[in-house]
Parts: structure tokens; sequence; C-alpha cells
């Protein structure tokens, strides 16, 4: 049944699917854009978040701890990966970089599968996020609303990171030519460790901001790395900007077509991606010359 | 071949001729030997000439299955325990049973099925070909299962799927060498839709929430036929999502726009989970009443006692049924003493499956699986933890109950485990169809 309503209803659930995507595309695409890693490991680390958020939400009982304490894990798990692991990879090739994240990306699930099972776990919705909020043409779960406002506040945060510090004009050069500005006496591969930690915390950050809306599993990391590679190869490869507009395109994309048929909505997702690769190889906002 | 190969071979021939032909004239077993009653079928008699058999374990570990497939792990190790010691509460379930399998040892392997068939009949095909395996078993999909019938009916090697909930499984794909021992679409549809027709009312309509594979389809049918001819109720919607869905929230809109009465939600394991918590959010359950006629293990401790207060079910056991078979009683204690919880329906079917397996094998006094086979197609009543069931021998299916269960308030929950009700122990034969209904032709014995 299509009505108006229902339409519109399912444009706004696409915006709120993709921001979460956004969000953790926008980690995994500065990762890829700075370290040149691709790092398969992420929806492990998204997995992770929403864990160590529920781990504290266990012993604290508070939201607002589970998501801090549960992003900045990720982000000090991240950062000891980079040290202990991906900095030997940066001058392999691809295929070794996507081995050795890959591999990452197993162990992780697999350590959380042995201590905590495999049962869903969830952290309660809080109290002030509860219920359904009118519309006025449709109710919606209010507590995906508020998602979207934490995930855009998260987005702005790491919009002011990347354009508006001194860092994010590194991790921009970066980007462009790691060599001139490492030449320029910058520590890049400082830089590259703070990025891998902030691109890590951005997908636990979504993973702990989760957990009330789908209850995680240590498999749960697996389905949103598949969305999330293909948000930022519609966005394009690298691209910040790129990773939201690819979040919010693949969110419509998801919710619309399953308003005509739900079992095609995935294949819809590939769809568009190939149109895009057909038509701009480098994504919707990437470019050429990135690396 | 070489010409001196060639006379070996025919000497060979000649002298194994005259051996059979000698003693067959004085020997009846060998006369049957001869026949080939008990020529090597299978892994037979290769699998069993020593003091163990193996029997290869194939569960979902990972994915949406995960916490389903390890539970059956958990009842297929105590059954085998039980066995292995010749434990005591074995002769509650059968005389049949004692120390061993014909004095064997059962040993064991698991492997991760992923819930993918292709992925379960690689593991298991290892399990027939690498360890000689006289029985294969465990899924928590009907793609695995009927999968999995095939692949033992073509390596003639019994199979016994632990959760598979298709029509399918003992009908249009069902094998000679498959014995299902829970209940599957129709009977879960039979058995609820009465209750949910007196408890709710005639001419409802219908919002089903479907997976997207021979699971969801027929007991989406089945569901769908009884409600129309008992109540009158119609489908508003019909929601397929598939296998290992996260989000349901693009289907959980169409169903709050279809103007339904009821959901009835056939999804099964996590996505069972995710979907029915997603739908208290979207305020579906507050507009809506839920009904599951194929209650997933663990959704009430997952979900919570709160959404599933009211809500009917069709299950295949519940550990409340203690209170009217010893039996369970037994089982419950025994599982309760090892893994620290009330054992759900997985880690049941599992056990059963195995200590049924061993009492066809003890009635057919061999390995030999023909022989094996025609004991289970004997009908003969084996006393499980629902009471006294046997197999059909037309379709293999057992003839079992279904429990219909209702969630119970918080308030009202006498322990943590006791999340429900249980409304009614429906007689599973006058609610089965009939053995060919569905096409089941079974195949051949060897």
């Amino acid at each position: 049944m299509i009505s108006w309503s229902n339409f519109i209803s399912q444009c706004i659930n696409g915006v709120v699917l993709g921001a979460l995507l956004a969000l953790i595309s926008s980690g995994l695409t500065i990762i890829y854009g700075t370290l040149g890693v691709l790092n398969l490991a992420h929806g492990a680390l998204f997995m992770l978040g929403g864990y160590a958020g529920w781990y504290t939400y266990e012993h604290t009982q508070s939201y607002f701890l589970s998501i801090v304490l549960g992003a900045l894990f990720v982000l000090l798990v991240g950062i000891i990966i980079e040290r202990v692991l991906i900095r030997f990879f940066y001058s392999r090739t691809d295929e070794e970089q996507i081995l050795v994240t890959f591999g990452l990306g197993i162990v992780i699930v697999e350590i959380i599968r042995l201590v905590f099972g495999s049962l869903s776990e969830s952290i309660p919705i809080p109290h002030w996020a509860q219920g359904i909020t009118s519309l006025g043409f449709m109710f919606y779960p209010t507590y995906r609303l508020v998602v979207v406002g934490i995930v855009a506040l998260a987005l702005f945060s790491l919009w002011l990171i990347l354009y508006r510090t001194n860092l994010g004009m590194i991790v921009r050069a970066g980007i462009e030519d790691s060599e001139m500005v490492d030449m320029l006496g910058i520590n890049v591969y400082r830089v590259f460790m703070v990025v891998f930690g902030v691109g890590a915390m951005a997908a636990g950050f979504a993973g702990v901001v989760n957990v009330p809306v789908t209850p995680i599993t240590p498999d749960v990391g697996e389905d949103i790395l598949v969305e999330t590679f293909v948000v930022i190869v519609i966005g394009g490869v690298g691209s910040f900007p790129g990773a939201i507009l690819g979040g919010l395109i693949a969110g419509e994309i998801l919710s619309i077509t399953s308003m005509f048929n739900p079992a095609y909505s995935q294949v819809m997702l590939f769809v568009v991606m190939t149109i895009v690769l057909f038509t701009r190889p480098y994504g919707l906002l990437g470019s050429k010359g990135r690396s | 071949m070489s010409q001196f190969d060639q006379i070996k071979a025919r000497r060979h021939f000649l002298k194994v001729g005259a051996t059979l032909t000698g003693a067959s004239a004085f020997s009846p077993f060998m006369a049957l030997t001869a026949f080939g009653a008990e020529a090597p079928v299978g892994n037979y008699p290769a699998g069993s000439k020593g003091d163990s058999v193996f029997v290869g374990i194939c569960t979902p570990r990972t994915g949406t299955y995960a916490a389903v497939g390890e539970d059956e792990i958990k009842g297929y190790m105590l059954a085998i325990e039980h066995i292995n010691a010749g434990d005591s509460i074995l002769k509650k379930f059968s005389p049949h049973l004692k120390k061993g399998v014909l004095g064997k040892k059962i040993k064991y392997g698991i492997a991760d099925s992923q819930a993918k068939p292709n992925t379960a009949v690689q593991a298991q095909t290892r399990f027939i070909t690498e360890n000689k395996a006289m029985m294969v078993t465990g899924c928590a999909s009907s793609a695995v299962a009927v999968a999995i019938n095939k692949l033992a009916q073509s390596k003639k090697v019994i199979y016994l799927p632990a959760i598979s909930g298709s029509n399918d499984t003992t009908g249009k794909d069902c094998t000679r060498y498959s014995f299902r021992e829970c209940f599957y679409g129709e009977t879960a549809a039979r058995a609820i839709a009465p209750v949910l027709v007196k408890a709710l009312g005639k001419n409802k309509k219908i919002a089903f929430l479907t997976p997207d594979y021979t699971y969801g389809h027929t007991v989406r049918q089945s569901t769908q036929d009884a409600l129309a001819t008992l109540g009158g109720w119609t489908v508003a919607t019909n929601q397929l999502s598939p296998l290992g869905t996260t989000d349901f929230s693009t289907y959980l809109l169409n169903v709050a726009n279809s103007g339904a009465d009821v959901v009835i939600n056939i999804n099964f394991g996590r996505d069972a989970v995710l979907s029915t918590t997603q739908a208290k959010q979207f305020g579906v359950l507050d507009k809506m009443t839920l009904a599951i006629p194929y209650l997933t293990p663990f959704l009430a401790k997952e979900v919570g006692s709160d959404i599933m207060d009211g809500v009917y079910a069709g299950t295949d056991y519940w550990w409340t049924l203690e209170d009217k078979f010893d039996t369970a009683k037994a089982f419950n204690d025994a599982f309760f003493k090892k893994y620290h919880y009330m054992p759900e329906w997985g880690a049941n079917a599992a056990y059963l499956q195995i200590l049924m397996w061993a009492d066809a094998i003890e009635r057919a006094g061999t390995f030999y699986p023909p022989s094996v086979i025609k004991a289970y197609e004997q009908g003969v009543v084996f006393n499980s933890t629902v009471g006294p069931v046997h197999f059909r021998g037309e379709d293999h299916q057992l003839v079992r109950p279904v429990i219909v269960v209702k969630g119970k308030k918080t308030s009202a929950m006498k322990n943590k485990d006791d999340f429900y009700d249980v409304v009614e122990i429906v007689d599973g034969g006058p609610i089965m169809q009939k053995p060919d209904a569905f096409g089941c032709k079974l195949g051949s014995y060897t």
C-alpha cells in the first residue's frame, strides 16, 4: 500500500538510517583517505563500541557515561591497533592491508563471543527519549529522532576537527600528499595514529548510540561493514562530505525501496552503487588525485 | 589392467564366489550377506567397526541463529554424556537405552554452519568422509535442513535436523535418511489458530513479518490458511525481510500503515529479537496484538517480559512441562545442573534426537542404516519430554504435541526463567496434514 503518508514516513526513516551510516562511514573514509588503509575491522570496532557501552551501562546505569566511555574505549583500542599492527602495513600492498584488517576483525569478534556469548545484549532507551513522537501524519520512535541529533552533533564535531584545527589541516594535506607533509617536517605518523583512533572512535560511538535500537551480538558489525563500503563508494572514497551524502542516499534507497518491495532494498543499494561507478568512478564527491 | 592382474582378479572372484556359495548353503547369515542385506551402505560398516561411533554436529555458532545453535550444542553434549556414561536418566525415556550405543561410545565433532546451506554441506561432508560419521545432525535453518536432507540421502548417512520449521523438511524435500523431531509450520499454525481466534475474535486483519526463505514462506502460508478457515482472518500486509536483517524500521512503517489488527511475527533467532524490540519502539505493539506461531528460543529473555506479556506463541517445549512429565523434570534438572539455566526448546530437540537415534539402533540391533531406518519407521512409542511420541513412517515426521504458551506479566514470574504459562498442549496427530499432502517421496534405503 503506497500512500503519501507512508512515502513521507519512509523518507524520514531514510534520513535516520542514513545518519548512522554516514557517521560510521566517515570514520572509515578518513582512515582510508589519510592512511591509505582499507580498514576491514571497522565493523568489528562498531560492534566493540556497542559492547563497551553496554558493559559501562551494566555497571553505571548511565546512558551518558556508556556513550562517553564506550567511544573513548574504542579510541584507545584504535590507537593501540595502529601502534602495534597497522603502522607496519603502511608500505605493504593493498592485499596485505586487507588481509590483516580482515583477520583483525575476526579476532575482535571471536574474543567478544568468547567473553560475552552469542545472546544479544541491549541498553534501554533513556527515559527522556522513550515512547513515540507524533509528527502529525505519522508516529516515530523518539529515540531514533534523538539519534539523528546525536549523530549530527558528532559529524559536526568531526567537521570542526577536520576543517577548523591544525590537526585537521595536516590530515587534509596528508590525504592530498602525505610525502609533502612529511618533507615539511611534520611527524605524519603521529597524525596517522590519531586519525586511526578518531576513525575507530566514530565507529565505536555509532556502535553505542545504536545499541538501544539494535541490541548487539558479536556479528552486528558484519552487515554494517558492507553497507558502509557501499556508502563510501557512492559518496567518494576518502571524502568526508561524500560519506555524509552517501550515507543519506543509502538510507533513502533502503527505506523507499522497501515501501515497494522490501526484498529488493539491498539489491537496489548495489544497483545505485553500480550506476555511480559507471558515471562517476571516483564517487559523487570523490576526486581522482586522492589516494 | 595387465594380463597377470586379470588372471589374479578372475581367480579371486572364483574363490570368493565358491566360498560364498559354500557358506550360504550352511549359514543363513552368510546368505543374507551374499544377497547384500548388510552390504556396505554409507559409512557402514567402516564407521562402526571400532569401539566408538562418530556423530557430526553442525549448528550455527555465528550469525543470526548463533544463540539457538549454541543451545542445541548443549543439548547434544548432555545427551552424549548421558549415553556414554549409561546415566540412569535414560531408562525414563526408553527401556532400550543403555550405556553406549550397542556398547560403543559416541564421539563427536562440532562445526559452525553459519546458518548457510553451503557451509553446512561442506562441514557435514567432511564429517561423513573424513570421520566416517554414522549420523549427522544439527540446524536452526530449514534451508540448511533441506540441503543436508539431500546430502544424507546421497551419502546414505542418517541426518537428524534439530530446529527446522519449514513444511518442506518432511514435505517435498523429505528423504529416507532424515527424521525430524520438532513441530513445523503446519502443526504450529493449526495449534495456535484456534487459540488466537478464541482470544481475539473473528475477521481480524493480519500483518505478517516473514523471513524470506522456505521456513518463513511455509509457516506464513500455513498460519494464513488456518486463520482464514477458522476465523475469516485476512492479510493486510506481508513484510518479507532477508535473513539477518538488523533494522526493521522500513518494514515496521509499512506494518504501522497497513491497518492490521494483529501482527504475526514469523522471524526466528536474532531476527525475531530485533523485529519484536523495534516493533515495540515503533508503537506497533501498542496498536496491534503480537502473536508468534513459531517461537524462537530465548526470545523473552532477550526482549524482556514486558514485551512478551500476554503474547500467544507456539513452541516445541517449555520447561514448566516438568509439572506434567517426569522425563521433562529429569531433563531440566540435568541441564540446569550442567548449564545453570532452564533449557529452551533447541536444547530439548537436540537431546531427544540423540536419544531417539540410540533407541532406534538398540531396537535394530545393528548400525546398518536400512535396518535403523526401519526401526524408526515402525512407529514405536518413545517417552519424550513432551509425553509419548512416535515417528510417522510415511514422511519421517515425529508425531508430537505442540505447546501453546502465553507470556506472563513480570510481576507473576516465579523465577528469572518463568516467562510463559502453558495454555494448551495440542495433540500432534490430529493437526498434522496427510503424509503425502506436501509431496513427500522418501527415496530408497540403499
